[in-house]
């Protein structure tokens, strides 16, 4: 069998990404046990590859690969070779002599887990590279959205508020909601939406007038730190947050909000918000953990059936 | 919408304006008739109108009645250089001049790049403005070329646009990133064209009389380089870009081609740059030293028929006061500009209009009702039920313009000393009786 990757939600098709969010779900017991472990992956090998800084992704990676059993190590760009100048291609090649199953990598640039890929017999699931894409933040939003609205996701409306630019959660979950038929507007400032933005699908707004039709309001920070000094995306912070930031004025009851997080009080979300109970912030980095069980779980054993023994495993 | 001009209070007119020929394009109006100003409102338009007894009559024979005018580009500099002009001395000469509002550029110091800034001048301007005032913000932060300015919560407080004039915008990305933010606004971004490089110390028009008089010239591509590149980015972004003082024909090539393309961009010519040449230089005299600077024959040829045929939208005065000990220097030294609030409609009436090149429907149109139409105000226009913004000329009177007598604190016009045939006899703006002059 070829091996698997998931460097990208194209590279999903519906019903794997509901096999997966299935799979999620099917191990949420596991969770609420007092020995939340399976001998699933017992023997399998995780290479965590994390080249940018991540807390709540590469937690929840190395939490979910433990809870299934499988061996895993943690290699970060400082302290390894690469602070000796070792390129990516022979880092992987490297690690790749220890035949692991699935390597887990963040980088900061677009292209790196493709290149890595391509030197490893390993499966490369993509944590997030650059302004690409970030497919597990995806499916754990789908997988957060199900638990919060029911199954049937076709048709609800989600706005993504904030730096769609920059944004590699933006752009996985632009993909991953249309493929589950949601209708898909992104709103921000217009240095901040990409240019033809709109043929991926979407629809564009640069004020939050109709943001009351939506079902589900994602937002997202402003990425100081991918913005180059003088690049002018926004005039100000203060005056981003009066315009696009989400404030239970602007939301109607019932209006779901979602984060990738880290979250900035009082810029993105007021405080108000961030605490509000219809706020999944929580739900989804809680979500996160079965859902990266069920990707490296899919990843080893394929995407191809849903047998008992799946069953049985969970 | 939030208010965008603001001015002192005061009770609306009554009066009604006799046998005036009333010159009205947007109402499609040309007739002599009575016109009835009641509490600031125009009550009716007719002949031989019966009105109350106590109103005030003002004989209109030999007059014209006009649709008050609109300047999108004046610097009444303030705050900062209240020695040169401020919103008293500054909206008086907008009155004398027909004037029913005018904009305020935002080069002033401190600069109007912030909600505060602006908020104070529009707090002033409510007390000392005697014709509507409204001011554009900057672009950038201090002009400084680097930062955009929170432009969502300066058009809140009333911004008419956004402009670093004065000074062009360093970068194309910068007009970009102007281009793009402004869309959070129902404003505009109005351009100083100009590339600084080759500008460089030029002080005049670069032709046959920089070549004579030795003088740096200023390349007519100084101005159109930086319109085609600001044209350029204005299409591909969809961004509503106004031109300010086009000052070649150059740029005028640019400009068609844009319109034809669907770009969103509006212009505007001076007064000076339709009536006066470069040859003007040859005085030494730094009253006609402005930037852009006066052109070639063939240039104030173009833009009198781009005026004319809408590819210029308006006339703008670009009123620039500058202190006396600013221009009393030799013409390299001077500062640049000329006022011309009070002048601009009888310069043009005298050498546009009576030298046949323009008519005065057009000339009144550009001046009033295109203006106000790129600032979002409402047009002035002479029609019952519509607030009174109008203004009554003598067009037969001949005057020369006298320093002594300008209501601006500035001398610096390079009409001094010139005959000019038409003067503003009143002025209604905003409904009140903002000037009258003598005899």
């Amino acid at each position: 069998m070829a091996k698997r990757d998931l460097l990208s939600i194209d590279d999903l098709t519906r019903a794997e990404a509901e096999l997966v969010l299935d799979t999620a779900e099917s191990f949420l017991p596991v969770l609420q046990r007092d020995i939340k472990k399976v001998p699933t992956l017992r023997g399998r090998t995780i290479i965590n590859m994390f080249y940018e800084s991540s807390t709540r992704t590469l937690t929840s990676f190395e939490l979910a690969a433990k809870r299934l059993s499988a061996d895993t190590m943690n290699v970060r760009a400082s302290g390894s070779a690469v602070d000796k100048g070792e390129s990516l291609k022979d880092t992987i090649l490297t690690l790749s002599a220890y035949q692991p199953d699935i390597i887990v990598m963040r980088h900061p640039q677009i292209g790196a887990c493709r290149l890595a890929s391509r030197y490893t017999t390993a499966s490369v699931i993509n944590a997030g590279d650059g302004k690409f894409q970030h497919p597990s933040q995806a499916l754990l939003d789908l997988f957060t959205m199900r638990q919060a609205l029911g199954k049937a996701l076709d048709g609800l409306k989600v706005w993504i508020v904030g730096d769609i630019l920059h944004s590699r959660v933006a752009r996985s979950d632009i993909a991953a909601f249309q493929l589950l038929g949601m209708d898909v507007t992104v709103a921000g400032p217009p240095p901040l939406i990409p240019r033809d933005v709109e043929t991926l699908g979407v629809s564009v707004e640069h004020d939050l007038d109709r943001l009351k039709e939506a079902d589900v309001v994602y937002l997202l920070r402003m990425q100081m730190e991918r913005m180059q000094e003088g690049a002018n995306f926004i005039p100000s912070l203060r005056e981003y947050s009066a315009l696009y930031g989400m404030t239970l004025e602007r939301l109607r009851p019932g209006q779901k909000v979602m984060h990738p997080g880290p979250i900035n009080r009082g810029i993105e979300i007021s405080s108000a918000i961030a605490d509000h109970p219809d706020t999944l912030i929580l739900e989804q980095v809680e979500s996160g953990l079965a859902v990266r069980m069920a990707i490296l779980y899919r990843t080893i054993v394929g995407y191809d059936e849903r047998s008992a023994s799946e069953r049985g495993a969970a | 919408m939030s208010a965008r001009v603001w001015s002192k209070g005061g009770a609306g007119a009554d009066l009604v304006v006799r046998g005036a020929r009333v010159v009205d394009p947007q109402a499609r109006l040309d007739a002599v008739c009575d016109v009835f100003v009641k509490r600031g409102k125009i009550a009716a338009l007719g002949e031989d109108l019966e009105v109350p007894q106590s109103t005030r009559t003002v004989d209109g024979a030999g007059h014209l009645l006009l649709p008050g005018f609109v300047d999108l580009h004046a610097h009444l500099r303030t705050p900062g250089r209240e020695d040169e002009e401020d919103l008293v001395s500054g909206t008086a000469a907008a009155a004398a001049g027909g004037y029913v509002a005018l904009f305020s550029m935002a080069n002033t110091d401190p600069v109007i790049d912030s909600a505060p800034v602006l908020e104070g001048l529009a707090q002033r301007a409510g007390a000392e403005a005697s014709v509507p005032t409204g001011f554009f913000a900057s672009v950038s932060r201090d002009l400084a070329g680097k930062q955009l300015t929170e432009m969502h919560e300066l058009a809140q407080a009333g911004a008419v646009g956004f402009s670093d004039d004065g000074k062009p915008l360093a970068t194309a990305q910068l007009l970009r990133r102007a281009l793009q933010y402004v869309k959070v606004t129902d404003r505009f971004v109005a351009l100083h064209a100009q590339d600084d490089a080759l500008m460089g110390a030029g002080v005049m028009h670069e032709g046959p009389v920089s070549a004579k008089l030795g003088l740096t010239g200023i390349p007519a591509i100084a101005e159109s380089a930086d319109v085609a590149r600001a044209l350029e980015v204005a299409r591909y972004e969809d961004g509503r870009v106004h031109l300010c003082h086009v000052s070649s024909a150059l740029t005028l090539e640019h400009l068609a081609r844009a319109r034809e393309l669907g770009v969103r961009v509006t212009a505007e010519v001076t007064p000076h740059h339709l009536t006066m040449t470069d040859e003007a230089v040859y005085s030494l005299d730094s009253g006609v030293k402005m930037n852009p600077p006066l052109r070639a024959e063939s240039d104030r040829k173009a833009l009198l028929a781009a005026l004319k045929s809408g590819l210029i939208d308006c006339v703008a005065t670009d009123h620039a006061p500058h202190a006396q000990q600013e221009k009393e220097v030799p013409f390299e030294a001077a500062a640049f500009g000329t006022i011309g609030l009070e002048t601009a409609f009888a310069s043009l009436y005298t050498r546009a209009v009576m030298a046949r090149k323009l008519s005065l429907a057009v000339l009144v149109e550009r001046m009033s009702q295109a203006p106000a139409r790129i600032a979002g105000i409402t047009p002035p226009t002479i029609a019952a039920g519509e607030t009174a913004n109008v203004c009554l000329i003598d067009i037969e009177a001949r005057w020369v313009v006298d320093a002594a007598q300008l209501r601006s604190k500035s001398t610096n016009s390079a009409w001094l000393g010139e005959t000019l045939q038409g003067r503003v006899k009143l002025t209604l703006a905003g409904g009140r009786l903002v000037f009258e002059g003598g005899a």
